[in-house]
């Protein structure tokens, strides 16, 4: 039944060259992420969610002497490939990977709180016979719980140098250090047949017991928490409550915020002005480019707050629950519960969703989530649902302090993103994607506080790549649309807007978009947007920036005189159901590794949205 | 006895016989603890009843009843009661 395993690898053993590139492995939710970020100091997604890096990583952790690359691998539960994730660590261990040297020397992370089971995915790794390190994660929580272990005689029996740390805490990580730099092949040591989960699984339990493994007391904490989020009756209540929330916080704390951008923006644009000759540098400057880049930046701190929310319920295991919950919804339309958390980070952006889907084992289901991902409002649809829900709809209190109309308006167009989104499957399920249903198996992690140190990376790489975007494309955009109005010149003088490129262009398009409600201005944001979709509302800043008679006014006042109430709610359609995004099709291409998919989602989506914003600018101007 | 695992209630426990699902699926089971000779407990249901959470190996995993009805179990006594709460 057992095999021996042999050091194959004796030149690796006995001539001790310096490790240059070392993998980082282990079950989903054991922690890889934490101390991946713990070692290199990189941002890079953390979630306590099963499944969360699901492409693979580098980050470089400096030696005292020398540096070491570092890639963090997707969680698996065997080297016995079943899913798209546990492909990419299996090839990567195997230097299959374009781009990824082989890994000289392994990082086995296991959670210590569940070794019995983690302890099984050792076997494998084991028996592959690169140098390994195997840590114990979460070691301070198995003190905590009253659990204990004997790391030597661990290390004696799995034949590899065994430590216990904490990533969250960053204790016991010098051991990490040790052992690059000088790193030995495994000792001899007798291991399961490592292809045969069962065998693996009785082998780890006889190990953790000779160790004197002893199991943490089962997580009170997690067992109350979950009688209220998992009671039949609160739990959907809290659900409701905490989404509710998500929502009210976004407008209730993000808009002042943006507010308060937006005075200062506009403050250090008109201080900027004396400084600049009047004429043609100052237009360019000032209504060209400062008006087109601080009409997105002003969304930062809405896109920051909804974010921070998103990651504190990944963080802190909520997400699972709410997959759970969602389940029975989704078995409704042929999907499982497991496409629910690709697309409840949609809420976030399609990019990461997309890829996320790799967790979902059937093939068709993971392609069905992939289509329907980038209908959930993505925060790049927040810019342009703000700014004309603040322009167009009145605050008032619907339920109290708890909910406003326009925080309502806002969720309504959630709910909308989602329907379509559902609505969607259900024709793919129920069509060419029918497939026959995948078993639905979730691990509940227990509850963790979110750590400052993890939500606050994210949060700072979230900003970064939001302004680095307005830095760059919406720049870009800005100059290349301000540049057109100021074309062409006549005797060395920009036209008046109504006699520019841009207006020509845009008069082009108006017939095809004047039943949607929509004036030419609007048109061409709808031309930018197909780039990124908070290009509209940067496009519009610097149009509107550029025509005199708006020029002294916010964007918002702008909007509310030369569009009608139908049209904006029109445009809100549009923009809840169209598919304005490069990166999300250039990364169904990647995923789906055709053209097809990404062209029929994009003729798919624009067509609803048209069909939409028709149907509600028609219906709403009968009524006025 | 043999009982479904989909039979059991919360705070009851069991040893598992037999995955009577296909290959595939036995093989996704398998990696999350649900083999022959494991020792399994209903710990509660999701809020609309379904799926339902089985503790082993102390972790928690999720099922849908359809699955959980097709593993066939034999129920271990007292044990019910001992970790109920």
């Amino acid at each position: 039944m057992n095999q021996l395993l042999q050091t194959v690898r004796s030149s690796a053993a006995g001539s001790q060259q310096p490790i240059r590139t070392v993998a980082l492995i282990g079950p989903p939710n054991s922690g890889k992420t934490t101390l991946f970020n713990r070692l290199t100091n990189l941002r890079q997604k953390v979630g306590n969610y099963p499944g969360i890096t699901v492409e693979q990583h580098t980050g470089v952790m400096a030696l005292p002497n020398r540096e070491i690359s570092i890639v963090d691998l997707p969680g698996v539960y065997s080297l016995n490939p079943c899913s798209e994730d546990e492909r990419v660590a299996v090839s990567v261990l195997n230097g299959k990977m374009d781009g990824i040297p082989r890994p000289e020397a392994i990082l086995l992370v296991l959670d210590a709180t569940n070794l019995t089971r983690h302890l099984s995915l050792a076997a494998p790794v084991i028996a592959l016979g690169l140098p390994t390190l195997a840590l114990l994660n979460m070691g301070d929580l198995l003190a905590k719980r009253g659990g204990a272990i004997d790391a030597v005689k661990l290390a004696g029996d799995l034949g590899i140098p065994v430590a216990i740390v904490s990533a969250t805490m960053g204790t016991g990580l010098d051991a990490v250090g040790r052992f690059l730099q000088q790193a030995n092949s495994p000792s001899p040591t007798t291991l399961p047949i490592v292809q045969d989960v069962r065998d693996c699984r009785k082998w780890a339990a006889r190990v953790a017991h000779k160790s004197d493994y002893r199991p943490p007391l089962p997580p009170a904490w997690t067992r109350r928490f979950d009688d209220i989020f998992l009671h039949r009756f609160w739990g959907p209540i809290v659900f409701m409550i905490v989404v509710g929330a998500v929502f009210q916080t976004v407008f209730g704390l993000g808009q002042p915020l943006s507010n308060a951008l937006q005075d200062l923006l506009t403050a250090m644009g008109q201080k900027a002005a004396p400084f600049i000759a009047n004429g043609f540098l100052r237009s360019l400057l000032l209504d060209g480019i400062w008006k087109g880049v601080s009409s997105v930046l002003v969304f930062l701190p809405q896109i920051l707050v909804l974010f921070l929310f998103i990651g504190l319920l990944e963080d802190s295991g909520y997400l699972a629950r709410a997959a759970l919950i969602a389940d029975r919804t989704m078995s409704l339309v042929g999907l499982n519960g497991k496409a629910f958390i690709p697309l409840l980070s949609a809420y976030a952006c399609a990019v990461p969703a997309i890829m996320a889907s790799r967790t979902i084992e059937n093939k068709r289901d993971r392609l069905a989530t992939i289509l329907i991902a980038p209908f959930m409002t993505c925060s790049a649809r927040l810019p342009i649902y703000t700014l004309l829900i603040a322009a167009f709809i009145p605050e008032h209190p619907v339920v109290g302090i708890f909910l406003g109309s326009r925080a309502l308006a806002m969720l309504l167009l959630y709910v909308l993103g989602f329907a379509a989104a559902i609505g969607t499957a259900k024709i793919l399920k129920s069509s060419v994607l029918k497939s026959t249903p995948a078993p639905f198996v979730l691990e509940l992690p227990e509850y963790r506080w979110p750590t400052f140190r993890t939500v606050g990376l994210r949060l700072m790489d979230r900003g970064r790549v939001f302004v680095q975007q307005a830095g760059t494309v919406i720049l870009v955009v800005s100059l290349l649309v301000w540049g057109l109005t100021n074309l062409p010149l006549h005797h060395g003088h920009p036209p008046a807007l109504e006699d520019s490129v841009v207006a020509h262009l845009g008069h082009f398009i108006e017939p095809a978009i004047r039943p949607l409600g929509f004036n030419w201005k609007i048109g061409v944001g709808l031309l930018t947007s197909v780039v990124a979709r908070e290009v509209i509302v940067g496009t519009l800043g610097t149009l509107y920036g550029r025509d005199p008679q708006t020029q002294s006014v916010s964007l918002q006042a702008a909007l509310q005189h030369d569009l009608t109430f139908s049209g904006a709610m029109a445009l809100l359609m549009f923009f809840a159901f169209a598919m304005q995004c490069t990166s999300t099709l250039a990364v169904v291409r990647r995923e789906t590794n055709s053209w097809k998919w990404p062209i029929i989602q994009f003729i798919y989506m624009t067509g609803i949205a048209f069909l939409a914003a028709y149907m509600v600018n028609q219906t709403m101007a009968l009524l006025h | 006895m043999r009982v479904r695992l989909s039979e059991l209630k919360p705070g009851e426990a069991a040893v598992i016989e037999d995955v009577a699902l296909p290959e595939g699926e036995r093989q996704l089971l398998m990696r999350f603890g649900f083999f022959d000779g494991a020792e399994v407990r209903c710990s509660r249901r999701a809020p609309l009843g379904d799926p339902v959470i089985y503790s082993l190996d102390g972790s928690e995993v999720a099922l849908r009843t359809e699955t959980a009805c097709r593993i066939f179990a034999s129920p271990i006594d007292g044990k019910a009661c001992e970790q109920k709460g």
